[in-house]
């Protein structure tokens, strides 16, 4: 018994010696670690931080500290451009992700068929996501043009009362950026689902055969499930794209005709740099960061916090 | 020999399903080569023909008129040096910035994925997540913190920029490329005795070039078609092409020289264009390494 | 009639030749194994049968009907794979009643059906169950149960039991067997690279390399008369042992020379007449070999000894060569104790060195 206790002391230091010497060999990687941490700490958190607290103050030109309370808010769900922006963003956000996913799976089937030429075609739909989006709307805002392009090719055609003048009719201008967002971003969604596709045992396509099961329903039924893992990465992919849209309305529509196809992020920026308006700007931003974090939260739930519940 | 012959129908290679198969994807094909059709032709035209003429059809006399204009005297608001000024600051903008956000990248994966440092997994998470958040939640304050340290609108400024939002998407892909290597790799040459850095430039670095095409061609891609950022960050004299063309586009002195507009469009869209059909699947692996998958 | 009757057939693919003008002919409830390494072509050979694979000329049969340019469905064929290829995120039940539901047959026929199979099978507690959470072999019933409820005449397995551990494997054999025995009538044609599966399952074995039948024949033929070197290695396991000598004729009779080694062949059955001075191999399985006092080959020498329980393969070399012998377990047996070979010629192949085939 003495021994032990006398002993005991004895053990502790090389114990000790070696945490540190663990410590020391570490230091180097907390080292490098370090900016990025600052960067976490200071833009990811500490600019999110800040802009929410200025969206509670009366900040015009220049940023204050006073408080206002919700004040900001409710003139912001009375303002007109700000609600046309969030109908706006919830159309074009439907519009495009659903879009995005029925075209892409389509065309993604539709290479799967062992067609010649797969590789042209692949490279033909993807080309467009590698274009800026201030290159696609201007194309697209001269290809839609009422006065020179697309109404006035058909015109010429000898269809005379043909007309298409989207892009600047108030009611119908939101969906021409849907369009030109279909074009840019489908063949990003048909790459992932072809990489989907190309992935599914080929044993299970032999069993469907020998049971007769027609090649329609072979998708609908047994592929599509297992392709859930890459629709779910290409919504998260195209949802993201949604919420950051801002350049294609300046490039195709500059947010008119009138206010006809404002969105959140235009809102923000102009009323941030343009309109002096850091307030209302930082609000409107506020918005969006509660609208992306009630959508990413039962996904980050659902991936992460609820798989761990379940096999503990 | 006869009696071996297979009877009944033979199945067709060409039939109409095969057809409509062909038929969807050609359909969709113009359907995505139309804009860029309409630009080039567009760009060999001169202003009479375009507004006389179809919009599809070839150019009569094509002629790269435009082009020179686009090039060098187009007018970005004020001044009218063409978009041969937005051209090189881009250049400027994203050799810094696609080199660094790539060393970044590739040390904070290293980091990560080989060494316990306390916290670095939660810091991970963080910066995960700030890749969903919409930029604007950021770009106010940053703006008052490059201001007050004096950096705003600067080439320093817009290249640091990048360099921040390309964090999560570069640290991710290099974590993951680098939790597929071999920790045995890693045991091996702690046991020889390499620290931190000689492991990382001796050992990983080597190993990582792949994963270094990759986020190239993320990162030049992805600078190069920025907007917002150029916008607000870069100062009048370092405005990238995206924010140049906008201008060209929505300068509204006089009538709009269409064929101008378009072939600096096509100027804007050469370097990514370049990049995608040079890369070939290495831009899909790219996008597919990007996507964020956890 | 035969069951299933492939005549002639070549499939292609561009200008690559698998097969040029196979014929097999299976009968009514015989149960064929495919055996073969990787490549041989044996999988092909199968899927042209599925209808999985367009023949590029020639016929197939089955149940008495020309099936070739049939679909898969149409063929009264069932199928089993080696990765299962169960239906994702169906119930073990709705992947085995998909089929029939495609055909449209009546619910009640459907639900008879699958409740007979899956009592068969044993999987009847598992009829709610989603594949993932099944085990590797219970998966493996799964699809079995999915091919029975068809009600094929003629069953096709394409390795089925490739993708189990041992032990499974084992399990499952025995239960195919059986299944077969219980079936009655059913065909199947079984491709496997594993000879054990095929030596034990099979009616009749065809032994397949580089897209050509080497043998057809039952598994004692292909084991005790194999047809070339080829069936020789591939079949027994552990291998034939190989001696390379030739023929020469004397007073009695041929007789097999090797340096020191001789074997009198007067009770080998030859298939073709022997040229006195034609070069040989000799092919010896290792338990047709005898430990024995006064043997016919003396001079050998223990080098290793690989005790298996049951049995024990003793390495032998007499400084021309290594041979492998197989004896009794129980037997005692020390490196470097001298030994003689006895050698049963009724049990003998020999090969002509030249083309590799019996003689």
């Amino acid at each position: 018994m003495t021994t032990v206790s006398i002993r005991a002391p004895g053990i502790s230091p090389p114990a000790t010696t070696k945490a540190r010497r663990r410590i020391r060999t570490r230091l180097p990687a907390a080292f490098a670690l370090l900016p990025t941490a600052l960067v976490v700490l200071v833009v990811y958190i500490g600019c999110m931080l800040w802009t929410v607290r200025l969206s509670f103050t009366s900040s015009t030109l220049l940023p204050k500290l006073d408080w206002v309370g919700l004040a900001q808010y409710s003139r912001l769900f009375a303002n007109d451009r700000f609600l046309t922006s969030a109908e706006n963003i919830v159309i074009f956000g439907a519009l495009f992700i659903s879009g995005c996913l029925i075209l892409g799976f389509l065309l993604a089937v539709f290479i799967d068929q062992n067609v010649r030429g797969e590789g042209i075609f692949r490279t033909l739909f993807l080309y467009p996501y590698a274009m800026s989006f201030v290159v696609t709307g201007v194309a697209w805002q001269w290809f839609l043009n009422p006065g020179l392009g697309l109404q006035k090719l058909v015109r010429d055609m000898g269809f005379e009362s043909f007309t298409f003048d989207w892009l600047v009719n108030q009611d119908m201008a939101i969906y021409t950026i849907v369009i030109a967002g279909l074009w840019h971003g489908s063949g990003l969604t048909m790459a992932i689902l072809l990489a989907g596709l190309r992935g599914v045992d080929e044993d299970l396509w032999k069993a469907a055969r020998v049971d007769g099961i027609p090649t329609w329903r072979v998708y609908t039924s047994i592929v599509l499930p297992l392709l859930r893992p890459m629709v779910v990465t290409a919504t998260v992919l195209l949802a993201t794209g949604v919420v950051k849209l801002y350049e294609l309305v300046v490039a195709m529509t500059l947010g008119g005709p009138g206010i006809a196809t404002e969105v959140p992020a235009k809102f923000v920026m102009d009323h941030l740099f343009e309109r002096n308006n850091i307030a209302l700007g930082t609000a409107a931003a506020t918005i969006m960061l509660i609208a992306v974090v009630s959508v990413l939260a039962p996904w980050v739930y659902a991936r992460y916090v609820r798989p761990q519940g379940r096999h503990a | 020999m006869s009696a071996v012959e297979p009877h009944g129908r033979r199945p067709r290679h060409l039939t109409i399903g095969r057809i409509g198969i062909y038929a969807f994807l050609i359909t969709a094909a113009l359907f995505f080569l139309l804009p860029l059709w309409i630009m080039i032709v567009t760009s060999l035209k001169p202003m009479d023909e375009i507004r006389l003429g179809n919009i599809v059809a070839l150019p009569t006399a094509p002629t790269f008129e435009a082009w020179t204009k686009a090039w060098s005297s187009a007018c970005t608001g004020l001044e009218c040096n063409g978009i041969s000024v937005g051209f090189w600051n881009s250049v400027r903008i994203l050799i810094p910035s696609v080199v660094l956000s790539i060393a970044a990248g590739a040390i904070n994966g290293y980091a990560l994925s080989f060494w316990r440092v306390k916290g670095a997994n939660l810091m991970f998470g963080i910066l995960l997540l700030g890749a969903f958040i919409p930029y604007q939640v950021f770009l106010y304050p940053l703006v008052r913190i490059f201001s007050m340290t004096g950096v705003y609108n600067s080439l320093l400024c817009i290249v640091l920029v990048h360099v921040i939002f390309g964090l999560p998407t570069m640290t991710l892909l290099f974590r993951n490329y680098y939790a597929g290597l071999p920790l045995e790799l890693f045991k091996a040459a702690r046991i020889d005795g390499g620290g931190f850095w000689t492991i990382f430039l001796r050992v990983i670095l080597p190993m990582s070039t792949p994963m270094i095409v990759v986020a190239s061609i993320l990162q030049v891609t992805g600078i190069w078609n920025d907007f917002i950022f150029g916008l607000t960050f870069a100062g009048r004299e370092n405005l990238p092409m995206t924010v140049q063309l906008n201008n060209i586009v929505h300068s509204t002195q006089g009538e709009r020289a269409y064929n101008v507009d378009m072939a600096a469009t096509m100027l804007a869209a050469l370097v990514p264009l370049v990049v995608y059909f040079v890369s070939g699947r290495w831009f899909v692996r790219g996008i597919a390494a990007g996507a964020v998958k956890g | 009639m035969s069951a299933v009757s492939v005549r002639d057939v070549t499939v292609a693919f561009e200008a690559f030749r698998v097969f040029d003008g196979l014929s097999l002919d299976i009968e009514e409830g015989e149960f064929i194994v495919l055996l073969g390494p990787s490549g041989c072509g044996k999988s092909t050979l199968l899927n042209a049968i599925a209808g999985l694979l367009d023949v590029s000329s020639g016929q197939i049969w089955i149940g008495g009907r020309n099936v070739t340019w049939e679909e898969p469905k149409d063929r009264g064929i069932a199928m089993v794979f080696q990765s299962y290829a169960l239906y994702p995120r169906m119930s073990v039940r709705q992947n085995m009643s998909f089929g029939l539901k495609m055909a449209k047959t009546p619910k009640a026929e459907i639900a008879r059906r699958v409740h007979q199979a899956a009592e068969l099978l044993q999987i009847s507690h598992l009829l709610d169950r989603r594949p993932d959470q099944l085990s590797g072999g219970q998966r493996q019933r799964v699809a079995i149960g999915r091919a029975l409820v068809r009600d094929a005449a003629v069953f096709l397995f394409d390795e089925p039991l490739s993708n189990l551990d041992a032990k499974l494997r084992n399990e499952l054999r025995v239960e195919i067997k059986r299944l077969h025995a219980r079936l009655g009538k059913t065909t199947m044609v079984y491709v496997t690279h594993d000879q054990i599966e095929a030596m034990t399952l099979a009616d009749r074995i065809v032994v397949l390399k580089e897209q050509k039948v080497q043998q057809i024949g039952s598994p004692d033929e292909i084991y005790r008369r194999p047809a070339n070197l080829f069936v020789a290695g591939f079949v027994g396991s552990p291998q034939m042992n190989f001696i390379k000598g030739r023929i020469e004729g004397s007073g009695t009779g041929p007789e097999f020379v090797s340096g020191q080694r001789r074997l009198p062949l007067a009770e080998y059955r030859f298939v073709s007449k022997p040229r006195p001075g034609q070069q040989v191999v000799l092919g010896v399985r290792p338990e047709h070999l005898e430990i024995a006092e006064a043997g016919t080959w003396p001079g050998f020498k223990i080098d290793i000894v690989e005790p298996m329980g049951a049995d024990m393969v003793i390495w032998c070399s007499d400084g021309e060569g290594s041979i492998q012998v197989r004896t009794h377990g129980s037997r005692r047996a020390t490196p470097g104790t001298p030994l003689t070979l006895g050698v049963d010629v009724g049990q003998v192949s020999l090969f002509s060195a030249e083309t590799g085939e019996r003689i």
